[in-house]
């Protein structure tokens, strides 16, 4: 590799000679091809290739119980426009979106913050708070089912022991409630990780600049909103990333404690995930969910772009 | 002691990059007024996230009706393990409705099996894979490197469930399993098995991108000076970049194996046979279908929650590095 390497520094005299260097380079680097190989085969046959395979099968009538598959070029896409249910979905996925990355940063940025001092016994505040995110998603899911439960569940009782509530909320059966109680579940769900990661970035903010602003005489709040928020935006920007996209794909609780419902025009929380869920492995309609995934891969792909350009020109600044 | 140990391995752990100290308090001058106000609003934070959890242990433990009396209990009057003794009787749930085959042979203990199977298979295959991959993009020049790393990368943006309909229809006509002709048709192939959950999570962009950025830090030097002593490629890769990989390997596996313990999606879609059942997956037809055994459902979520519990707390660091590792590079 060094011979490669000292070959790649020297200047580039003869353009004649690059393509029979590259063919050397092959020929002497054929291990890397080949300890990539195993990883490229899988790589290419289930993530290139179902992408593409996917987009094919978006413009047809894919049923696969029939043998036939017509082709139906843009219908899909036109029948995705008037599907209310698919819009509604939409739009309940932006509430659970909107409902759960503010609050999960700012609540892992609050405890974060308090946990960054010289907090005793700081192993075991952590694990209580990182003790949701270990917990299996499915089993997450069953308890918050209980706790809503409107007889029995611990949000009820005490919610009406402290007289916060009148009369007992029906939680996952109404459909005011419930996308929140879905949000509080993520969030409780959700918190630790957050957490976690903005501890790791508090602690690679210099103590100086904290003892400056001190001396300065800047108060807690202000070096809050001064110091610790500016230096943690790359921090606040790939929690935001993969947030998103984690909300976009919302599923299991929804599968779990609603199925999509309560029933009701559209039902008040069938996501994007689950309505592509029941299109594709309910009523079997390939073609149209893989049109829908689609959309959903756009949607992702428009906001993917959009935040790492802001990203890069932060960075720059 | 055990502290700057810490901060020196996530020191290490993040090459270039201003050092991060987990779980090393920055030293204050003076102590800060309003220490209590802060344990208080820590504490009953504390109690709010752990209840829910600490609600499922006790009910698992109390006889089956308790959890449908009010006021809650939360220190069981009448300890009993009748609830888990039922768990792990249980049979093929009759929520399995939709498949014929192998009725009555599963029991819960062969969930555990399956999930156990095919999570740790899927971590030491990726381990395997993506560590010789990330090798190759850490160290190795060779052509369409770039290429191939930033096609990885884009990928790693596409949500993984969009490809689970093409991936459906491509398990469906492996050819020559499942009843299948050497044209793939026939039968239904590799869905309703074992190769369906474990052989496309064998490699995962994400683990080889975690691993290529921690192995750049290793010296050059040392595979040189290896490569020029006449070791192999396979060699080099086996004497120094593994063992000096070993944290975010660590990472890398811990973050595995959770996902794919958790992991629902996949088996909901692909698994119809009780003898396949996985954890999540036989918990959550549980409670889809069967509506009133809330207590022996408990039981079945502690069981099922053990062992991520039990890989936390021996590997807690190691979390925290991993989490630290991905967070930082981002």
């Amino acid at each position: 590799m060094a011979v490669a390497e000292a070959r790649a520094v020297r200047p580039a005299t003869k353009r004649r000679g690059y393509l029979r260097r590259k063919l050397h380079e092959a020929r002497n680097e054929w291990t890397a091809y080949l300890f990539l190989s195993p990883g490229l085969v899988l790589f290419f046959a289930f993530f290139v290739y179902p992408l593409i395979f996917s987009f094919w099968i978006s413009f047809h009538e894919w049923d696969i119980l029939q043998p036939q598959k017509p082709f139906v070029g843009l219908q899909n896409y036109r029948d995705m426009l008037h599907d209310t249910g698919f819009i509604a979905s939409i739009g309940h996925t932006l509430y659970f979106t909107v409902g759960t990355i503010p609050l999960e940063l700012a609540m892992g940025l609050g405890i974060a913050v308090l946990l960054n001092a010289q907090v005793r016994a700081l192993g075991l505040f952590r694990t209580m708070y990182y003790l949701p995110v270990v917990t299996p998603l499915v089993v997450a899911s069953i308890i918050w089912k209980w706790v809503y439960n409107t007889d029995y569940g611990l949000a009820n009782y005490y919610l009406l022991k402290f007289h916060l509530i009148n009369q007992p909320l029906l939680w996952l059966s109404s459909g005011r409630t419930a996308m929140p109680a879905v949000i509080l579940m993520t969030v409780w769900k959700g918190v630790g990780f957050y957490m976690i990661v903005y501890l790791a970035g508090l602690q690679a903010i210099p103590a100086q600049l904290y003892e400056a602003a001190e001396v300065d005489g800047a108060g807690p709040f202000k070096r809050f909103w001064r110091i610790t928020v500016p230096m943690l935006a790359p921090t606040t920007l790939f929690l935001l990333i993969i947030s998103f996209i984690g909300s976009f794909q919302v599923f299991t609780q929804i599968f779990i404690m609603t199925q999509g419902g309560p029933p009701g025009p559209g039902g008040a929380t069938t996501t994007i995930m689950y309505y592509i869920y029941r299109s594709a492995f309910v009523f079997f309609q390939m073609g149209y969910a893989a049109a829908l995934a689609y959309a959903l891969f756009a949607m992702l792909l428009i906001f993917s772009i959009w935040q790492f350009r802001y990203y890069m020109r932060q960075a720059e600044a | 002691m055990a502290t700057s140990q810490t901060a020196q391995e996530i020191g290490h752990l993040s090459p270039g990059a201003a050092a991060p100290a987990i779980a090393v308090p920055r030293r204050r001058r003076r102590p800060k007024p309003g220490r209590g106000v802060r344990y208080a609003i820590l504490i009953a934070g504390a109690i709010i996230f752990i209840a829910p959890f600490a609600y499922m242990v006790t009910s698992s433990l109390q006889p089956e009706g308790r959890m449908f009396q009010n006021p809650p209990q939360w220190i069981p009057t009448q300890p009993t393990l009748e609830n888990f003794r039922t768990f792990l009787g249980i049979s093929n749930i009759e929520a399995h409705t939709n498949s014929q085959a192998n009725v009555g042979t599963a029991t819960v203990l062969r969930w555990f099996f399956n999930s156990f199977f095919v999570s740790s298979t899927v971590t030491f295959g990726q381990l395997f894979f993506s560590s010789l991959a990330a090798y190759c993009f850490a160290k190795r020049t060779f052509p369409l490197r770039n290429f191939l790393f930033f096609l990885g990368l884009a990928t790693m943006m596409v949500p993984g469930q969009v490809t689970i309909i093409p991936t459906y229809i491509i398990m469906k006509h492996i050819p020559l399993f499942g009843g299948n002709d050497i044209f793939g048709v026939g039968g239904h192939g590799w869905i309703d098995s074992y190769w369906v959950l474990i052989v496309p999570s064998l490699v995962s962009p994400f683990s080889i991108f975690l691993l290529r950025q921690y192995m750049r830090s290793i010296p050059d030097e040392l595979i040189d000076a290896a490569r020029v002593d006449g070791a192999s490629e396979f060699k080099i890769y086996r004497k120094i970049v593994i063992p000096l990989s070993w944290p975010a390997l660590a990472a890398v596996a811990i973050f595995t194996f959770q996902f794919f313990w958790e992991d629902f999606y996949g088996p909901l879609i692909y698994i119809s046979s009780p003898s396949l059942t996985t954890v999540p997956l036989g918990l959550a037809l549980f409670v889809v279908k069967n509506r009133t055994a809330w207590s022996v459902l408990m039981s079945g979520s502690v069981v099922a929650t053990l062992p991520m519990i039990v890989v936390f707390l021996v590997f807690q660091r190691k979390f925290v590095q991993g989490i630290s590792l991905q967070g930082l590079k981002g």
